[in-house]
């Protein structure tokens, strides 16, 4: 915390704006230190760490598997994203093999909550270039998404859904009914947001040539997910690093050369578009039954009816719930695409049932970090649309 | 379990002894990912390498971080996780800097987005980066005292 951008004395031609920590357009506690000369923004300072909690440090007191519980809430707009990237390293670290059914389920349910994320920053980012209507059509839709959530996990958010070796429930009946409606309903909400913004000239007026980075500086400086495909670089970690059997699944991974902030909306629609026919696929190849948890005594809860008629199912569920599992020594890096870019999970296990590091690599963290090279040289109000296109969760920056 | 397996025939950890062979230090795989292990004095040097060769063109750094292991010495390991997007390769660059005086040479030349990793790092573990442009704390506030994540600091912090 601190910025080095100080109130020039005496007589300076520079102003200093502070925008937030309190501000409604830095989602969240970010401020961002501002050097003006008049309405030109000279330098720009984001300054972070007003939401810093300490998961990484909380996770080495916890078991693999309590810990599951603090991923929710790092970036608690698509917490199925963190839940699956922090399993998906433990279960790498174990040689975990996980079944078909649970990898399907947590496609489908991940590709839901990229949608439920973009529609968070779809209403938000028009609400802060000044389109009210579009924020309450997104969160109208952003609804379904979580009443689906509450139906598998019991928690609209929270959902710490994804356990090591599959899923924490099994899914209720009806369920795909649910996702159904959602799926059928969806691409026309989808024009109708369209509709409302692609076209409307305002709107191109605040975004089209504002906040523009060359893929070059975009690598340089790690940027990833969609604003770094807005520049023209298609890394996709489905595409490039298939994870949770990504590769069964066919899709398109949109991108654009422009680079500017109308270019990252497109891409972001674009991305909803493709996440429905992947949600699509997902529930034609999801089997109606078989098992939600892998087979490995003594790393997963074994089924509850077993544990009344086998006395080892017993020992384990005992043993797994007082002292936890222990993995071999080693370290395991696994990066999914969360809704904000490449989301990384560095596990090092030193043997102990306690995790010896746990980091992850928060998307927002890096792309934040770019701030100043979008909105230096540009208007005050250019900054606002900057953030929102960067879709910053400041939960995961801080963590 | 697998354990880690040194592997200094991986193909990315022989073309850098083929370029210079003094500056692997140790090379092993585990779970198919490779670790690489140099010496603190040639990072930089090996970080131009791996982010200019056109062969190799690890140009993005997704991730720096830091594990402390303390009581052993050296007591830190800097990790750093590159990837290569014209090659869709991936790696593990690791140095070891000792617990008394915990200096690594700085990479911000060579990945501009180290910046802030290095001074989360420099927050939380108290590793200082030779040549990072502005070494402040990131997170926590300026007058904090101590560095969280170093493994003797307790969970619940100083009282």
């Amino acid at each position: 915390m601190g910025a080095t951008i100080e109130t020039p004395a005496g007589t300076a031609q520079a102003m200093v704006l502070n925008m937030g920590p309190q501000h409604p357009s830095t989602h969240g506690v970010l401020r961002v230190a501002l050097e003006l000369d008049g309405e030109t923004v000279i330098r720009a300072e984001p300054d972070i760490g007003y939401l810093h909690t300490g998961i990484e440090k909380t996770c080495e007191a916890k078991t693999y598997m309590q810990a599951i519980t603090l991923t929710d809430r790092m970036d608690y707009l698509c917490p199925l994203s963190n839940n699956l990237g922090y399993c998906l390293a433990v279960e790498k670290l174990l040689g975990l093999e996980i079944p078909k059914r649970a990898q399907y389920v947590r496609v489908l349910l991940t590709e839901l909550t990229r949608i439920a994320s973009h529609l968070v920053w779809l209403g938000t980012h028009a609400i802060d270039l000044g389109a009210m209507s579009v924020f309450l059509y997104c969160f109208r839709e952003r609804e379904e998404v979580m009443k689906i959530f509450e139906m598998m996990a019991g928690q609209r958010m929270m959902t710490s859904y994804f356990r090591i070796g599959g899923l924490a429930l099994e899914p209720p009946s009806g369920w795909l009914e649910r996702v159904t409606e959602f799926v059928e309903s969806f691409p026309s909400h989808l024009e109708e947001y369209e509709t409302l913004l692609t076209e409307n000239r305002i709107w191109k007026m605040r975004t089209i040539g504002v906040g523009v980075i060359s893929p070059q500086d975009a690598v340089a400086w790690g940027i990833s997910g969609p604003a770094l495909r807005a520049a023209g670089v298609d890394y996709d970690v489905r595409k490039y690093f298939p994870y949770s059997g990504y590769d069964e699944f066919e899709f398109d991974v949109p991108t654009r050369k422009e680079s500017d902030c109308y270019a990252r909306y497109l891409v972001r629609l674009e991305e909803m578009r493709q996440s429905l026919r992947i949600v699509k696929q997902a529930m034609a190849k999801v089997p109606a039954d078989g098992p939600i948890r892998a087979e490995a005594p003594g790393i997963i809860p074994p089924q509850r009816e077993k544990m009344k008629t086998e006395m080892e199912a017993l020992i384990y569920h005992f043993k797994i719930f007082t002292e936890g599992f222990s993995p071999a020594p080693g370290q395991v890096y696994q990066r999914i695409e969360s809704p904000r870019g490449e989301l990384g999970c560095y596990v090092v296990s030193d043997g102990s049932p306690k995790p010896f590091r746990v980091k992850f690599r928060a998307p927002s963290f890096v792309n934040l970090q770019a701030l100043p090279l979008l909105c230096e040289g540009r208007l005050v109000a250019d900054v606002v649309a900057c953030i929102g296109t960067l879709d910053i969760v400041l939960g995961e920056i801080d963590r | 379990m697998a354990e880690a397996v040194e592997t200094p025939e991986h193909p990315i950890a022989a073309r850098l002894s083929a370029w210079d062979a003094g500056v692997v230090a140790g090379a092993e795989t585990f779970r198919e990912e490779l670790t690489v292990t140099v010496p603190r004095s040639e990072l930089l040097r090996v970080a131009g390498f791996l982010c200019h060769e056109p062969e190799l063109q690890f140009t993005f750094l997704s991730d720096l971080t830091a594990t402390d292991h303390t009581p052993i010495e050296p007591r830190f390991a800097v990790v750093y996780h590159l990837l290569s997007i014209p090659h869709r390769r991936t790696m593990r660059l690791r140095t070891w800097t000792e617990g008394a005086n915990p200096l690594v040479p700085s990479v911000t030349s060579v990945w501009p987005t180290a910046n802030w990793h290095e001074r989360e790092v420099f927050d939380l573990f108290g590793i200082r980066f030779e040549g990072h442009p502005d070494l402040r704390r990131l997170l926590l506030p300026l007058d904090w005292e101590g560095h969280p994540l170093r493994r003797d600091y307790p969970t619940g912090g100083y009282r």
